[in-house]
């Protein structure tokens, strides 16, 4: 890995919640992506778009450390990540975890504030009442005691949402939240995500579905392997681009990208 | 039999008190890690490590046995020094299964079970080659590994008391475990649920998860001794996964483990005392006259698992038939209502509530046999759905009610269907007839605002106005 500590604060602006600078990853077989250059803009929702195995999920797992970076840098609000985790809050997909795990939505939305609570020390009732507060901001607070295997997608997906929202970060990493949801779960993530953006925090989110883009998101990143094009969505947005995020896999990308993967034996 | 039965415990002594006291302490030492295990679907991780200490522990006391005859260690501590180096020969080689496990998965790309087959099972190849090579010094008795010595563990005590050494060792155990788990009970929930997550809050997963590998280990290497291997690994798993099917909190899941591993070494006890004599002798089986403690409490503990994966609320067998069984029954009642609710349309005679005869109906529910159809209609009954007169039955209001919206879920879908899709008349009837009882009321006012207020259903019936108020049925 490149020793990035040297550079300079303009490629890590404190003013911007996720700046990524020159970021490779080539992961295991994972897709690729390459060369990223990226400072989100601070209070704003983001929508993060392109097709399937475009690295999407490898963009925001690689900048929160969850799977190594061939190159480059990543910096929250200016600073590495191990210094900036209370700042930032990761929905994960949902079918991440195990569902008949034998907690329920209390307990998942709780573990939210473990980092807060710290380590060995119990979960008090001032902790269940914050987590309980999530769940009712997310219309949850009914189903706070079932076991999470008797919540429908819509409901998991929001109970995931309730424990982004008990950590209280000022930028929220979202993967996929839209994906297999009810109509009622589509409206309180909207809901939540205009709530956060008035609150003045950022969101960068996963979005697959084209038709609600312009309706959702402030700004747009196109990604394909590479970062197509960035910015507000009524200026990226466009067929053009589009065109050139959807039009196919630039073949030579991935098949380099792979090689590497293998090169590096999936470190 | 049973006068035969309460003979023999008639003799409990306290023998075999502490015999069930050491061996339930070990139980519910090596079931608390074993949760774990479990819930991070790692069960066969804890089999694995209780082999691959084996060279671990033959290595250590190899070693110790040539610093001692060397005279670099005194002699005199001989016991302790040798306790102490093969349990961190074991920690030692627990973590190295863990981590050879995860090498060969990432370097030979192959599933994990597959990579810890190939790591568990060398390992414990230099084991036995290497207890092989010490034969000399070492006296290894194939029963007491399999085994342990539980039954006579009240031979050697702590001191002048009647405490057995082993009951000392196991409840130290536990109660290192149990302390452990209580600290440490929110890092090893978020690190088995969503490792990922467990990182971003700033719990390393990694840590936790060699830090459950060295517990393991120690956990098995203490409790080897009383109640040997294969107690063991039933222990680490079969309480965690009995307490899995029975439970829905992870705090109420560890509890149940603990007290499925206690009542096993328990009731495995009484069995092995009881059933020799009684059972096998009867079935002809004269020479049988001893059972294995160990050996008894791992099948009771089997038996416990058969019974949580029969009874179980959550997965069980019985849960599942019943639920299907409450099912089936709330649709003949349903159909019942139903057909008394068109029968009064087809045949509305003034104020007159229609009365239709007992035969009438049994015969329109003749698919449902009759235990089904005697238990609605009683349930009917009880409920005031419906009432009985000389003549036979007719709906309440409430009945009515009930039955008004299924009759109105029932025209609503059809008529759904028949809008979207090109079907034939008689191809709408049937699926609506079961569809029905699955609307609920949200969906069928969804329905009906999808049709924008339609009236008359393609059979040219009328669909039933919405029933103001729920009745709960």
């Amino acid at each position: 890995m490149i020793d990035d500590s040297r550079v300079d604060a303009d490629e890590y602006p404190e003013w911007s919640p996720l700046s990524i600078h020159d970021m490779t990853v080539a992961y295991h077989r994972r897709s690729v992506l390459w060369d990223i250059d990226y400072h989100a803009p601070p209070g704003q929702l983001v929508a993060i778009v392109g097709p399937n195995g475009s690295g999407k999920t490898t963009l925001i797992k690689a900048s929160l450390d969850l799977v190594p970076k061939l190159s480059g840098g990543v910096r929250f609000f200016g600073k590495p990540y191990r210094q900036q985790r209370d700042r930032v809050a990761y929905v994960p997909q949902r079918g991440s975890v195990d569902w008949d795990f034998p907690v329920n939505a209390l307990d998942v939305v709780t573990m939210g504030l473990y980092r807060k609570i710290g380590w060995c020390m119990p979960v008090t009732r001032k902790y269940r009442q914050m987590a309980l507060d999530s769940l009712d901001r997310v219309g949850m607070a009914a189903y706070a005691r079932r076991q999470i295997s008797q919540l429908s997608g819509g409901q998991q997906q929001r109970v995931f949402l309730a424990r982004a929202l008990a950590q209280d970060a000022e930028l929220y990493l979202m993967d996929e939240p839209f994906v297999g949801v009810d109509a009622a779960t589509e409206r309180a993530i909207i809901s939540i995500l205009h709530e956060l953006r008035s609150a003045g925090k950022t969101a960068l989110v996963v979005h697959h579905d084209l038709q609600t883009v312009k309706e959702y998101f402030d700004h747009v990143m196109l990604l394909n392997m590479r970062l197509v094009a960035t910015g507000p969505t009524s200026d990226v947005f466009t067929p053009e681009n589009l065109k050139k995020t959807f039009g196919g896999k630039l073949a030579l990308l991935d098949q380099v990208g792979t090689r590497m993967s293998i090169g590096e034996g999936g470190k | 039999m049973f006068a035969e039965f309460w003979a023999i415990l008639f003799d409990w002594g306290a023998i075999d008190t502490w015999i069930v006291l050491t061996a339930a302490l070990a139980s519910m030492a090596c079931a608390l890690p074993g949760n774990f295990l479990v819930l991070r679907r790692q069960s066969m991780m804890g089999d694995a490590i209780s082999h691959t200490v084996l060279p671990g522990i033959v290595i250590a006391f190899l070693l110790t046995h040539h610093l001692l005859q060397s005279g670099v260690i005194d002699d005199s501590s001989r016991g302790t020094t040798m306790h102490l180096a093969m349990f961190i020969g074991a920690i030692i080689f627990g973590i190295l299964t863990a981590l050879l496990t995860e090498w060969v998965q990432k370097l030979g790309r192959v599933e994990s079970t597959a990579a810890l087959g190939v790591v568990f099972l060398s390992l414990y190849a230099v084991g036995l080659l290497l207890i092989r090579r010490a034969a000399d010094n070492v006296h290894i008795d194939p029963d007491c590994v399999l085994y342990g010595m539980v039954e006579t563990a009240w031979m050697d005590t702590i001191g002048e008391s009647s405490v057995p050494r082993m009951a000392v060792v196991n409840g130290s155990v536990l109660l290192v475990n149990a302390i452990l788990v209580v600290l440490f009970y929110k890092e090893l929930k978020i690190s088995a649920f969503d490792p990922g997550l467990a990182t971003t809050v700033g719990v390393n997963a990694s840590a936790m998860h060699y830090g459950l590998m060295c517990v393991t280990a120690i956990t098995l290497v203490a409790s080897f001794e009383s109640v040997g291997n294969i107690l063991v690994i039933a222990m680490l798993i079969v309480p965690a996964a009995t307490a899995y099917l029975l439970s829905d909190r992870l705090s109420h899941m560890i509890v149940i483990s603990l007290v499925v591993a206690a009542a096993s070494a328990l009731f495995g006890h009484v069995a092995a005392m009881t059933l020799p004599p009684i059972f096998f002798r009867r079935i002809g089986f004269t020479t049988v006259t001893s059972a294995s403690t160990p050996g008894m409490m791992a099948a009771v503990a089997g038996l416990f698992f058969i019974a949580a994966l029969l009874a179980g609320p959550r997965h069980g067998l019985l849960s599942k038939l019943l639920q299907r069984f409450s099912l089936r029954l709330r649709i003949v009642r349903e159909d019942v209502l139903g057909f008394l609710y068109r029968r009064e349309e087809s045949q509305q005679s003034g104020n007159e509530p229609v009365v239709i005869s007992r035969k009438r109906i049994s015969e329109s529910l003749h698919h449902a046999g009759w235990i089904l159809s005697t238990l609605a209609i009683r349930q009917l009954l009880q409920r005031e759905r419906i009432l009985m007169t000389p003549e036979g039955y007719r709906l309440t209001e409430s009945g009515r009610r009930t039955a008004q919206k299924l009759v109105r879920s029932h025209r609503l879908w059809e008529s759904y269907m028949a809008r979207h899709f090109d079907l034939p008349e008689d191809h709408l009837h049937e699926t609506a007839a079961r569809v029905e009882h699955f609307i609920d009321v949200d969906l069928r006012e969804t329905l009906a605002s999808e049709l924008e207020g339609l009236e008359i259903d393609p059979h040219g019936r009328e669909i039933p106005p919405a029933v103001d108020e729920p009745t709960a049925d």
